[in-house]
């Protein structure tokens, strides 16, 4: 993009300077040694890659036709283990509950992030600077001590949370040996540990929504609503695609937290795809099984991926 | 423009500002909650009705870890991990970004579709091939087993070549002029100027693994080659039904403590480089 080999010299034999034999030489050259240079470059990276993603990519998917348990010969079974994998009742529990976390673990961190970054952009707020810090905090440490931290203030005989809500007349159940309550609390440390990042993302698209934009509404007579649905959310459209990809494909990888808090119980209410495939490969050693199931894993994040491409592509032709 | 209208007579303000307080407490208290119990005897941990400030305050927990884990060896890796990754996927992401913004090279394209195609295989669909992968090579439970394999990566790559696109193109120009071999225009041209970009990723990169706790927990076998972080899925084991809180707490603050510090030294850049980088997705 930047110096145009053909073209300068192009220029240069038009002026005269440079023979044509030699032109050709040099322009050969050129291209050449961008080829061997661009390659170069890139080669050390991509060996890595080549090396630790798609040639395990392969890997997996002969292991996931076999019935290879990680100490055994494996024998050649054929597309058996992802018929497994979607008739086991155990393994659909798995996807159902990985899907049902990302649908709702995203709208809700989107919408507690975006309503955040609106109140914290605000310059009448006190404190503006040091809060944004401290609700970025939860996503500096790691999920494991989150999910600890967590079990430990609503656990129902020692934590302090039922304790305070007690106080105030309200019994909370024993949260995460409750088959109904076990998904929606594990979902709610997902939001609390997360909605920091997004926030600030939030804040930085906000910031590039043009004031004049804002005066224009309320010169119109647009209320606040009307200007946060007809000036905010388009403003923010490139960030809200960014926002999901990554809301919706951490959601789909979900393992640190149920290890931690839950270990996938009560009755298997909170088992994630990636937490059977810890367990079915690593713990019971069916790894052909458990790779079966991460391909599915990654055929779910495959199609999504396909789906949120066409989505910004079309996206961005609007914006054209 | 509100400067003279006294705060009580504001009701947005007064109530934006109780909201997004409550909001920085429910933020913080977890927080709060792993520092104040990793001080707290164990008998309090688990006395009724629990208390937020505990009667005495002891050591007790930290001897504990001490006890159950080799904390040392496990902070060494966790270091000696985060920082290895961070620093060769800086040098390694860095040098195919700027093939891929600057050198119009023969497969660009083709280099460019193999990217985003990695990009669509989530890490988990690895863990069991690379495991195989590293015990074949004698890597499992050794420093390169976890580093190489992380080496480099593809969320990465795109990132610095936002970072050079941005870079104007005759400076590239201006320096061939000068005679700069290409390997020079990247290591003191490109690099130096793309610092924004690199910290970012660096500290990405950092936090990410000192955080990651499903790697090395798979691809170690011992507690001396763990990290902390995976380290702290050891201290979690009840014992008797009983999960020792005050040592899991404690083990916990040793784990997250380093991280929190830089965080509060280098907090400013850190959230400017997450506004960056997520707009530019």
């Amino acid at each position: 993009m930047t110096t145009n080999p053909v073209v300068e010299s192009a220029a240069l034999e038009s002026a005269g300077k440079v023979p044509r034999k030699r032109r050709r030489q040099r322009t050969y050259n050129f291209q050449r040694h961008a080829n061997r240079t661009g390659w170069l470059f890139a080669a050390p990276g991509l060996a890595i890659l080549l090396a630790f993603v798609f040639y395990p990519a392969g890997y997996a998917f002969w292991i996931s036709l076999t019935d290879s348990s990680g100490l055994n010969e494996p024998t050649f079974i054929g597309f058996d283990n992802y018929v497994e994998a979607f008739t086991d009742p155990d393994s659909l529990n798995a996807i159902w509950n990985t899907v049902i976390y990302a649908v709702a673990y995203t709208p809700i961190v989107i919408a507690v992030a975006l309503f955040l970054a609106i109140f914290l952009n605000r310059k009448d707020l006190l404190f503006r600077g040091g809060q944004r810090t401290v609700i970025f905090m939860p996503f500096i440490i790691s999920m494991a001590v989150a999910a600890l931290s967590w079990s430990f203030i609503i656990n129902p005989n020692t934590g302090l949370m039922p304790y305070w809500f007690s106080k105030i007349g309200i019994n909370l159940p024993d949260l995460l040996n409750d088959t109904t309550w076990a998904m929606p609390t594990v979902i709610f440390v997902a939001v609390w540990k997360n909605f920091g990042y997004f926030m600030v993302i939030f804040i930085a698209g906000l910031q590039g929504i043009p004031s004049d934009q804002y005066e224009a509404a309320s010169l119109d007579g647009a209320n606040a609503w009307q200007q946060f649905t007809n000036v905010t959310l388009p403003g923010l459209r490139p960030t809200m695609t960014y926002v999901i990809i990554v809301a919706v494909n951490t959601a789909f990888q979900t393992f640190d937290q149920i290890y931690i808090m839950t270990n996938g119980g009560p009755l298997r209410s909170t088992e994630t795809i990636v937490y059977r495939v810890y367990v079915e490969g690593f713990s019971n050693f069916n790894q052909g099984y458990a790779s079966a199931l991460s391909f599915v894993l990654m055929a779910i994040t495959l199609t999504i991926g396909l789906i949120q491409l066409s989505i910004s592509r079309k996206q961005e032709r609007d914006l054209v | 423009m509100n400067k003279k209208i006294p705060l009580w007579r504001r009701p947005g303000t007064i109530g934006a500002n109780i909201l997004v307080l409550a909001v920085s407490l429910l933020a913080i208290f977890p927080l709060v909650i792993v520092l104040v119990t990793a001080f707290t005897p164990q008998n309090e941990t688990i006395a009724y009705p629990p208390e937020l400030i505990p009667s005495t305050f002891t050591l007790d927990n930290f001897a504990g870890v001490f006890e159950r884990i080799p904390v040392w060896d496990q902070l060494a890796n966790t270091v000696m991990m985060s920082v290895g990754v961070t620093f060769f996927s800086l040098i390694l992401n860095s040098m195919v970004a700027y093939a891929l913004a600057f050198i119009d090279f023969k497969g660009r394209g083709l280099l460019f579709g193999l990217l985003i195609a990695t990009m669509m295989i989530p890490f988990q669909s690895l863990l069991i091939p690379l495991y195989k992968m590293l015990s074949e090579f004698g890597w499992i439970g050794t420093m390169t087993g976890l580093i190489v394999p992380r080496a480099a990566d593809v969320a990465g790559i795109f990132l610095l070549r936002q970072f050079f696109i941005m870079i104007p193109k005759e400076l590239r120009s201006a320096a061939m002029i000068d005679g700069a071999s290409e390997w020079k225009i990247y290591w003191r041209v490109m690099m130096p100027n793309a610092t924004a970009g690199l910290l970012t990723l660096g500290i990405f990169n950092f936090v990410g693994n000192w955080n990651d706790m499903l790697w090395p927990m798979v691809m170690t076998n011992s507690a001396e080659d763990r990290t902390l972080t995976a380290g702290l899925a050891l201290l979690n084991g009840t014992a008797q039904g009983v999960i020792p809180y005050g040592v899991t707490m404690a083990g916990s603050l040793i784990s997250v403590a380093p991280l929190v510090i830089m965080f509060a030294i280098v907090q400013k850049r850190f959230i400017e480089g997450v506004a960056t980088a997520g707009l530019k997705g």
